[in-house]
């Protein structure tokens, strides 16, 4: 039943395993760049997430082209937009952060969380 | 009746200006001097200008910037705030020539004054005050701007006296921010009123919790035992701010607030009925203050007697002096409360006085403690004479200004059937004299250690205060009864409170 | 709605956002122009707030619907009674890039200048759209502009350990920022809208309450990290206290509001929390921590000694008084937490603007090394003061006021401890202002002072505004509640 249930919606449960793992390892990695591709995990099944709550079965692409018959099924094209606009909100944030850890490799020659820590007293 | 006018506006306005005057030009010793003392001057024309019209039950009111509804600037000036403005404003004067002659060759003059002035506008603020509201905000003012005055000196001990300051003074205005916050949704206003805004029907405990928050904001600065630990520890401030602030201004603003507290915000006949009881037994309000008072006038006599540092005597001497005007105004009865307002001037003239002549002996021979001065008097006879005057006011003698206190005090104890306070002043009459005696004694019967017995009096800017305010020690007894003095003002008080 | 007047809804976002793309290309041309050419464009943002204040106060909200789509399938702007919020960004922004000019001068490399005016305008830029916007995913959006732009900002200055601070801002923020965008996908599942108003239409008939509710977990934990409420405020000190100067003045005086706005956003007018639907005890929740996070901060900031850094802690449990004051859901909480929006703006920037002259003149930060600085500076020192006494609440500066209502408020809530946790924490906040003045003006000084010596005038006009502003926010209290008070009566409808 749990089972079945959880097939159903294996969409779902792939977005939560993904984003329990990216936090996971967000929290628990001291190399900051790992932190970050922890976070670009979770961004990843967010994402994941948002396109599953628009998506419908058998849909096709909701693009009208001459001569389509009716009835036909689209899916929900305003999730799609949201999560390009999220995309190119994580691309950016993942650029920053690169471009912050060189800054932070130049100033304290290490990316190691707890050495950093470290340095900060 | 009531009358829209500006002076009550003008009256604490005039400081400030002043103030911001000193801060600018008070570089210049002349120009300083020309403020702090013209307006000074003109601030008491004002305050006295609408002292005839006072004494006849006319209600000055300024209002200004309402901001939320039942909230805003209200100056209102009724006979119990007329007293304290005279009174204030009168003493600052003599404050003010006082600190010129004190202060010479001191450090930072500009800053002294021009502080000065404001904790005096803030003074006449609290004492036209019309709700609690603005009561509250110039009290607050009122702390911040002694804390430079205090820490004066900038010595270490200053520095921690202070925070000391600061630490229980801004606790006791978080109380009353609290309680003035809890009696505008009780009451749905926080005006004062002549017989109280508060009602039986809010439930006796939450007032009588009210009531306790309240009082244990107002006795910080009212110096009640135990919230009195910051007052002798303050004393390491320059005389005249421990005169002018310590006795007059800063700690009459506390009992002051007390006074608003049970006339004004929860009305006389209120107070009666407030009565708790607690495992049994039954705690009125009135009785619970007076009580604290009581306390408090006989350990605060009981630490002066310990004192050998000359100021630290006379800070302990006012925490018991206050408290007579506390158990004045807790007993509940006319006389009673007549004889704790008049005291709010008695105490004044009188505490002041001697701490002009502390001032004035530490500045000539730099001796600070009562051990030092044998043949005091010798030296310095006007200056002791008058600090007799003053001591002798304080025990009590007749025809002395606090003769008069103690008599209103006692008759009130006896209206409200609660005889023992009775006892308690002839205590503490017994003690005052026990403190104060023997310095006089010291001063004229001992020869000094060096021999040297030279008439040599402090400078007359120092000299004339003591003087002026022993004469008013003197007045304030002789002439009690006269139509235009402080105890009528304080009886037109009680009669619009008790009404 | 005629004109162009018409369009500035959408203008006070586009015209700053457009004035930052420009911003690189001024730079290129001649260098010295960013920052007139910055100015020039907060100015105009700044009137035309100013023209839509007057409007809203005189006619109520203004929806303004982007190419004429009408809600719910276009995107809309919502300039109601809290979006009023925009004229003090546009107005701070403006002195802050006033300030910032001789700032930038000193302690900036040449070629970051027209980086550093582009950034700001994008974070103001984003802060207006952020308050203004009426659709749920345009306020992910914004705030990951004010977000972005931050990070930088912080990191500008290159010294050794902001680009650390930076760091650490940068994934805590991201993380919420998921938080936030997680809640939106939440919320558009089961309304399928974004529309602010719409969605709250919407979830009085839906009745997928669990869903609902989780999407406003995630919602405040997102905002509270941008808010930094304890125990979420791990990234400021470190953030707040490392950027330049001015950069601190935005981030705690403005920025650190978008996470309190967006809690009003998602609390009053997207979920109605005081109506009939029931979410648990959130705003229990939240008053108990804010709580805490007043005490706490206070408490740390204490035992700071580098005046910045005892800013930023004060920032933290100032924003416990706000949301205090708004999880209170009582009139007076929400006024008084909306004042303190305003007037903890208005204080803490003109608190680290005063830093920042204070650093740009002697280079020194620690309390220790600024004893006596009170005669060097005081006009600087001075608007500390002034800035110092508001912020502890001692009346009748802007501080007091917001104290008095939210006191108000938790007593009528029938939550006096909550008022007793505020007073408490307004001692400690006595106490290291206390510190401060102390060292500045009673202590001799440890550096040799010879004369006066002030900062330059482009940085003393805009504090001693801000200073004057922090009185006279206290005498015409009444001012900001002209639109806190609808806005408030809406949010209790």
């Amino acid at each position: 039943m749990i089972v079945q249930k959880l097939g159903a919606n294996f969409n779902y449960v792939i977005a939560t395993l993904l984003f329990c793992i990216g936090l996971f390892t967000v929290i628990t990695k001291p190399n900051l760049i790992k932190k970050f591709m922890g976070l670009n995990i979770m961004e990843a099944s967010v994402f994941l997430f948002i396109v599953s709550v628009g998506a419908v079965r058998e849909g096709s692409a909701p693009i009208v082209v001459k001569g389509m018959e009716k009835g036909v099924q689209f899916v929900n094209p305003l999730p799609q937009a949201l999560i390009l606009t999220g995309i190119v909100v994580a691309v950016s944030t993942t650029a920053l952060a690169l471009a912050l850890m060189i800054k932070l490799y130049e100033q304290c020659g290490t990316l190691d969380a707890d050495e950093l820590k470290g340095m900060e007293e | 009746m009531e009358v829209y006018d500006i002076r009550p506006l003008l009256a604490p306005l005039i400081s400030l200006v002043c103030a911001v005057l000193i801060f600018w030009l008070g570089d210049n010793t002349f120009l300083r001097r020309l403020f702090s003392i013209s307006s000074s001057v003109l601030k008491w024309m004002i305050v006295m200008s609408m002292f005839p019209a006072s004494l006849r039950g006319v209600v000055y009111v300024t209002e200004l910037l309402p901001f939320a509804r039942g909230i805003g600037f209200i100056l209102r000036v009724d006979a119990l705030g007329m007293f304290f403005a005279v009174l204030s404003s009168t003493l600052w004067i003599i404050t003010t020539v006082y600190a010129i002659g004190y202060m010479e060759g001191e450090h930072a003059r500009k800053r002294f004054f021009a502080f000065f002035a404001i904790c005096v506008s803030t003074t006449v603020g609290v004492a036209f005050a019309g709700n609690l509201f603005t009561l509250f905000v110039f009290y607050e003012m009122l702390t911040i701007a002694t804390y430079p005055l205090v820490i004066h000196e900038e010595t270490p001990d200053a520095m921690k006296a202070g925070r000391k300051y600061l630490v229980y003074t801004l606790t006791g205005g978080s109380l009353i921010l609290f309680a003035t916050a809890m009696t505008f949704y009780l009451a749905g206003t926080v005006t004062l009123s002549e017989n109280g805004i508060l009602s039986l029907q809010h439930g006796v405990n939450t007032l009588f919790f009210l009531f306790v928050l309240f009082i244990m904001g107002f006795g910080v600065k009212a110096a009640i035992m135990p919230l009195h630990g910051w007052l002798p520890s303050a004393m390491v401030a320059p005389t005249p701010v421990s005169a002018l602030l310590h006795a007059v201004a800063v700690v009459k603003a506390g009992v002051f607030g007390i006074t608003r507290i049970v006339y004004n915000v929860f009305g006389f006949h209120l107070i009666k009925q407030l009565v708790v009881h607690f495992s049994g037994v039954a705690i009125s309000a009135g009785s619970l203050l007076a009580l604290a008072a009581a306390i408090t006038i006989i350990g605060g006599s009981l630490m002066a007697l310990l004192q050998d540092d000359f100021k630290k005597r006379l800070a302990y001497s006012t925490i018991s002096q206050l408290s007579y005007i506390v158990l004045g105004v807790a007993l509940l009865a006319p006389s009673g409360a007549m004889g704790g307002i008049v005291h709010l001037a008695n105490q004044a003239f009188m505490k002041i006085t001697m701490f002009f002549v502390a001032g004035a002996i530490a500045k000539k021979t730099g001796k600070k403690y009562i051990s030092q001065l044998h043949g005091i008097g010798f030296k310095m006879p006007i200056t002791l004479a008058t600090f007799t005057v003053a001591s002798l006011g304080m025990i009590g003698l007749p025809p002395l200004a606090g003769f008069i206190t103690k008599w209103y005090i006692c008759l009130g104890a006896l209206e409200a059937k609660q005889a023992v306070f009775v006892a308690i002043m002839l205590i503490s009459s017994f003690l005052n004299a026990a403190y104060f005696l023997p310095i006089v004694y010291r001063g004229y019967f001992v020869k000094p250690v060096d021999g040297d017995t030279a008439v040599s009096e402090a400078h007359w800017t120092l000299l004339a205060p003591c003087i002026i305010c022993a004469l008013y020690v003197i007045a304030l007894g002789l002439f009690a009864d006269l139509p235009f003095v402080p105890l009528a003002l304080a009886r037109e008080a009680m009669t619009t409170f008790l009404r | 709605m005629a004109g162009v007047s018409g369009h500035f809804p959408i203008l006070i976002v586009v015209v700053p956002l457009v004035g930052a793309a420009l911003t690189p290309l001024i730079g290129h041309w001649r260098r010295r122009l960013c920052m007139p050419w910055a100015a020039l464009v907060m100015l105009f943002t700044f009137a035309m707030t100013a023209f839509l204040g007057v409007r809203l106060s005189l006619h109520g909200p203004i929806g303004y619907h982007l190419g004429s789509w009408e809600p719910p399938f276009g995107i809309e702007i919502y300039f109601d009674y809290v979006a009023a919020l925009t004229f003090v960004i546009a107005l701070f922004g403006f002195l802050v890039i006033i300030f910032s000019k001789r700032y930038v001068e000193k302690e900036l490399e040449e070629a970051k200048i027209s980086t550093y005016y582009t950034l700001i305008l994008l974070i103001l830029a984003g802060m207006i759209g952020f308050v203004v916007t009426g659709d749920m995913f345009n306020l992910f959006v914004f705030l990951e502009i004010i977000s972005l732009s931050g990070y930088a900002l912080i990191a500008i200055g290159g010294e050794k350990l902001t680009a650390m601070a930076a760091f650490k801002y940068l994934l805590v923020g991201a993380i919420s920022s998921l938080c936030v965008l997680l809640g939106v996908a939440f919320l558009y599942s089961i309304t399928g809208t974004l529309n602010m108003r719409d969605i709250s239409h919407m979830l009085t008939l839906t009745d997928a309450t669990r869903v609902a509710s989780v999407a406003l977990a995630l919602f405040i934990v997102g905002f509270a990290v941008k808010a930094a409420m304890f125990p979420l405020h791990i990234w400021l000190p470190d953030a707040h206290a490392l950027a330049p100067s001015p950069v601190s003045a935005l981030l705690s005086g403005l920025v650190v509001k978008t996470g309190i706005v967006g809690m009003i956003r998602v609390l009053f007018n997207v979920y109605r929390i005081n109506g009939p639907l029931n979410y648990g005890p959130v705003l229990n929740i939240m008053a108990w921590l804010a709580g805490i996070t007043i005490i706490l901060g206070a408490f740390f900031a204490f035992f700071q000694n580098d005046i910045k850094m005892m800013f930023a802690y004060s920032t933290i449990s100032n924003i416990g008084y706000i949301v205090m004051g708004l999880s209170l859901a009582s009139y007076f909480g929400i006024v008084g937490g909306l004042i303190h929006v305003f007037n903890h703006a208005l204080i803490k920037t003109t608190l680290f603007l005063c830093a920042g002259a204070i650093i740009y003149k002697t280079g020194y930060r620690k309390l220790a090394d600024l004893q006596g600085i009170g005669k060097k500076m005081p006009i600087t020192m001075g608007a500390i003061v002034i800035a110092a006494v508001s912020i502890v609440g001692i009346p009748p500066t802007a501080g007091f006021i917001c104290k008095w209502f939210i006191i108000l408020g938790a007593i009528e809530a029938g939550k006096p401890v909550l008022a007793g946790m505020l007073l408490l924490g307004s001692l400690f906040i006595v106490a290291y202002y206390v510190k401060i003045i102390n060292a500045a003006f009673f202590r001799e000084p440890v550096h040799e002072i010879t004369e006066v010596d002030e900062a330059p005038a482009s940085m003393l006009i805009p504090i001693v505004i801000l200073a004057i502003g922090c009185l006279l926010m206290g005498v015409f209290a009444y001012a900001p509640l002209a639109f806190i008070r609808p806005a408030v009566t809406g949010f209790l409808r």
